[in-house]
C-alpha cells in the first residue's frame, strides 16, 4: 500500500495534534505539561499502521485521545477527523464501542467481577456474537472453558487474547490495539496479528501500537516512529528489513541498531521529559548529525522516498 | 558456584497434575542460559522456585549443594517482568535502593539512574526507569546468580539494549551466572550461550 492513497478512503486523520495536562506545581501554581506536540498521522481503510518508538513517547495517550477517554485535566489542540467529520466528544461517544474499538494496554481493564463470555459479547447482537465468540476463541487458542472463567483465573497471555477478542468481535471500522501481544507466545501473537490483517484486508483500519518491531514488520502497511510525543518518520516496513541505510531518521536508524539481531547497540542519553521539550527537534540532544538549525525549530514533515521524515538532513 | 534444581515438582492446584514435573537443571557461574517455551508452561514459576520465592512440592533447589538460606540476602536474585509490581509504591526511590544494603553506588550511573529520580515515588517514573532500579538493586555484592524474567519486554529496543549491556558487563565482571526467561529468540541467541526449552525438559 502506498501513502498517497486516494483521499476518499481516509478513515482517521490527525493533523497537528498537541496534548497537554494541567498539573499542580507546588500548592497553588499550575502548569501545562505538554506530552504530545505537532503530531500528524493518517489511517486509511484497509491499512495497518504500526506505531513504534520509545516508552513514554505518548503512544497510548494518542489512542486515548482518539477515543476521547482522556482524564479531565487534558487539553487537546489540533484536529482529529474521522471519515472527514471532526471528532467532537459527542461524535466520539457515538462511535466508541461501535465503530471505534480499543484493545487496552493493561489486562486490568477487564472487569474482575464479570465472566469472560459476558465481557467479550457485550450487550448487543448477543446471539450472533455468541457464535462469533466460539470461532474467535478457537483461532486465539482459548479453550472453551475460558468463557466461564473470571479474569483472575487467566494467565497474562490468555487475558491479552481475551482483550483482542473483545475488540475484533464487533463491527468496528477502526481498531486501536495498544500493545496487544506481550506475554503471548510467538505463534499466538502471530495469530492475533493475522486476525488484524484479515480485518484490514476486509476494509477496516488498524492502529497497532507495539514495541515488538519484528512482529509489526510482518503485518503492517506503514510504520510510524514516535519519539517524545511526535512522529519522526513514517516508513513502509520493508525499509526496516532492508537495513539501516533504507531508513530515514537518525532515531529510526538507532532503533534498528538496537534490535538484538542487528548489533544490540544502545544509544547514550535519555528521551526529553514531558515539560522540558524544546522548540527544536526532540532528538537533537542525542543526534550525531545535529546542527544549529535543529535546535531552533522542529523540522516539518517532508516526503522522502516512499515515506515521510522530520529531519533537515535525512537522505 | 553452581545452582541446581534437583528433581523438583510444583503445582498450584492440588487437584491437577504438577505444572512442573521432575525438573533437574544445573547452572554454573559465568554461564548465560536462556529458558524459552510456550506461555503457561511454568517458566516464571521455575524462576520463583530457583530464587526461593516458592518452595518445590518435591525435590530441592541447591546452591553449591546446600539449600537456599531463607534469611539474609539471597545470592540468587530475581528481576520481575513488571517493575511496578516489584517496588513498594509508598517508598521513595532512595528508600528502594537503601533496602539493598551494601550496593555499589557506581552502578547507578552506569545503568542511567538520574540523581533527581531518587526523591520520586514509583508512580512518577516510567516502566523503563523503574526497571533500572530493579536491576540495580538486584546487583548486590552477595548476588551470584541473576534471573531475568522477561526483564525487557515492556521496553523499547534502545532502552532494552542499554539495560542488557550494563547487565552483561556486570555479570561478566563478577563472573555471575545469568538465567534469562524470554519469548524473544533473537534476544536469547544474542545474550546467552545455552538455550533450554522448558517443554522439552518437563515431565521426564
Amino acid at each position: 500500500m502506498n501513502l498517497n492513497h486516494i483521499k476518499s478512503s481516509t478513515l482517521l486523520e490527525i493533523d497537528n495534534l498537541s496534548l497537554s495536562f494541567q498539573m499542580y506545581k507546588g500548592f497553588v501554581e499550575q502548569q501545562q505539561l505538554e506530552v504530545i506536540s505537532n503530531l500528524s498521522v493518517t489511517v486509511h481503510s484497509g491499512e495497518i499502521l504500526a506505531i513504534v518508538g520509545s516508552s513514554g513517547s505518548g503512544k497510548s495517550l494518542l489512542a486515548h485521545a482518539i477515543l476521547g477517554i482522556l482524564p479531565e485535566n487534558a487539553t487537546i489542540k489540533g484536529t482529529l477527523r474521522y471519515k472527514d467529520r471532526i471528532l467532537t466528544s459527542s461524535y466520539q461517544e457515538e462511535l466508541r464501542g461501535e465503530k471505534l474499538a480499543l484493545v487496552p494496554q493493561s489486562v486490568s481493564y477487564l472487569d474482575p467481577l464479570m465472566k469472560i463470555s459476558g465481557q467479550v459479547i457485550g450487550h448487543k447482537d448477543k446471539s450472533k456474537r455468541k457464535l462469533a465468540l466460539k470461532n474467535i476463541f478457537k483461532r486465539l487458542e482459548l479453550e472453551e472453558k475460558t468463557e466461564n472463567m473470571f479474569p483472575f483465573q487467566l494467565s497474562g497471555g490468555m487475558a491479552r487474547r481475551v482483550l483482542v477478542a473483545t475488540a475484533v468481535i464487533g463491527d468496528a471500522e477502526l481498531i486501536i490495539a495498544d500493545e496487544p501481544t506481550p506475554g503471548m507466545q510467538t505463534d499466538q501473537a502471530l495469530e492475533a496479528l493475522a486476525i488484524f490483517r484479515k480485518l484490514a484486508d476486509e476494509g477496516k483500519g488498524i492502529i497497532l501500537i507495539t514495541h515488538d518491531i519484528d512482529l509489526a514488520l510482518n503485518f503492517a502497511d506503514n510504520v510510524a516512529i514516535f519519539y517524545a510525543g511526535t512522529t519522526l518518520e513514517i516508513t513502509p516496513p520493508k525499509d526496516f528489513l532492508d537495513g539501516e541505510h533504507a531508513l530515514r531518521h537518525p532515531y529510526s536508524k538507532a532503533l534498528y541498531r538496537a534490535m538484538p539481531q542487528n548489533g544490540f547497540t544502545p544509544l547514550a542519553g535519555l528521551q526529553p521529559y514531558a515539560g522540558t521539550i524544546t522548540k527544536g527537534c526532540p532528538f537533537a540532544p542525542r543526534c550525531a548529525e545535529c546542527m544549529e538549525q535543529c535546535k531552533k525549530e522542529i523540522p516539518p514533515m517532508r516526503k522522502l522516498r516512499d515515506g515521510y521524515v522530520r529531519c533537515y538532513y535525512a537522505t | 558456584m553452581q545452582l541446581e534444581a534437583n528433581k523438583i515438582c510444583f503445582g498450584y492446584n492440588r487437584k491437577e497434575s504438577y505444572l512442573l514435573n521432575n525438573i533437574s537443571l544445573t547452572f554454573k557461574e559465568g554461564e548465560k542460559v536462556a529458558i524459552v517455551g510456550p506461555s503457561g508452561y511454568g517458566k516464571s514459576t521455575l524462576a520463583k522456585l530457583l530464587s526461593g520465592y516458592l518452595a518445590p512440592v518435591k525435590g530441592r533447589v541447591l546452591l553449591d549443594g546446600k539449600p537456599l538460606n531463607p534469611k539474609g540476602v539471597c545470592p540468587v536474585q530475581l528481576i520481575y517482568q513488571h517493575p511496578e509490581k516489584a517496588i513498594n509504591p509508598r517508598f521513595r526511590m532512595r528508600q528502594v535502593l537503601e533496602e539493598a544494603k551494601g550496593l555499589d553506588l557506581t552502578i547507578l550511573k552506569k545503568i542511567g539512574i538520574e540523581e533527581e529520580w531518587l526523591t520520586r515515588f514509583p508512580r512518577e517514573l516510567s516502566g523503563g526507569e523503574l526497571q533500572r532500579f530493579c536491576v540495580a538493586r538486584a546487583l548486590l555484592p552477595e548476588a551470584r546468580f541473576l534471573i531475568a524474567d522477561e526483564m525487557s519486554t515492556m521496553l523499547d529496543v534502545i532502552t532494552q539494549a542499554g539495560l542488557w549491556n550494563v547487565v552483561l558487563e556486570e555479570v561478566k565482571r563478577r563472573n555471575m551466572g545469568l538465567i534469562v526467561i524470554t519469548h524473544n529468540m533473537h534476544l536469547a541467541t544474542q545474550v546467552c550461550d545455552r538455550i533450554i526449552d522448558i517443554s522439552a525438559i518437563n515431565g521426564f
